[in-house]
């Protein structure tokens, strides 16, 4: 459950969701994700400390340059947390559609 | 692709909100959560009071094959207009949760076509993020590979 709040507040910020659509197209370097941002290059550091220790980004080790990589597991764990409540009401308001299209048929 | 349902839940907020378009005028949108016999089909529980009025009050049962009560929750209106809005609280009974508080909007997009949003507010953040996770025990499946959509989800 902690990890979990910890994950949320890691997407609260619009930078860091900024920063892992970025990551979701392809693996980059802290100084290329940087370069995409006003924001100084410290603050992006900070972000993607963040990121990483909350492990919805990976390092990896190229050469001499550090990747980041999204973790898509993680990615899902968020998804999974409001997706069923959301599946719950889709379901739900498609039947409410369903059955009120009757209605409409009824009135016409 | 766009999801016809959409909840936005942001990290500690002790709110959310669920957005629905409906192709449906938006008087039978309205009708669903107005009239019993509607919401009892489209709910799956028995509605045992009702009263759509300002300071009105509801309440819903559901019952097992051996006629044990697994569901039941119960609220009041503070307000009940026509195609427009539903403002009422909702408590369910027996499982520690407390009460919420629920703002419903309904509005017309054109003749035939019609959106519903409602505002939920919990009364903390952890209560939320419970209440949530009730979704969770239905055991629904979940596609495996949909980073994609996660993805457009955080844009």
């Amino acid at each position: 459950m902690n990890l979990r709040r910890d994950v949320f507040q890691a997407i609260a910020d619009p930078t860091r969701r900024a920063i892992l659509v970025l990551v979701a197209a392809h693996a980059m370097t802290a100084g290329a994700i940087a370069a995409n941002f006003d924001t100084a290059r410290p603050t992006v550091s900070r972000h993607l400390a963040i990121l990483t220790e909350c492990e919805l980004l990976r390092q990896e080790q190229n050469g001499r340059e550090i990747y980041y990589h999204l973790n898509p597991e993680k990615m899902k764990e968020i998804a999974d947390f409001i997706e069923p409540f959301r599946k719950h009401w889709d379901d739900k308001f498609n039947k409410l559609e369903d059955i009120m299209r009757q209605y409409k048929t009824k009135k016409s | 692709m766009e999801r016809k349902t959409q909840v936005r839940a942001e990290d500690g907020k002790q709110e959310l909100t669920i957005t629905r378009e409906f192709e449906l005028p938006v008087d039978l949108l309205f009708r669903a959560y107005a009239e019993p016999e509607i919401i009892e089909q489209w709910m799956g529980t028995k509605v045992v009071s009702f009263s759509g009025k300002r300071h009105g009050h509801w309440q819903y049962q559901t019952s097992d094959k051996e006629g044990k009560v697994v569901f039941s929750a119960n609220g009041t209106f503070h307000a009940f207009e026509k195609d427009t809005k539903i403002i009422r609280t909702f408590e369910m009974e027996n499982t520690g949760f407390g009460v919420q508080l629920e703002f419903l909007q309904f509005e017309p997009l054109t003749e035939d076509t019609s959106k519903l949003t409602v505002h939920i507010l919990y009364g903390s953040p952890a209560e939320r993020d419970q209440f949530l996770k009730i979704g969770m025990d239905k055991g629904m499946n979940m596609a495996h590979n949909r980073l994609q959509q996660i993805v457009e989800k955080l844009k």
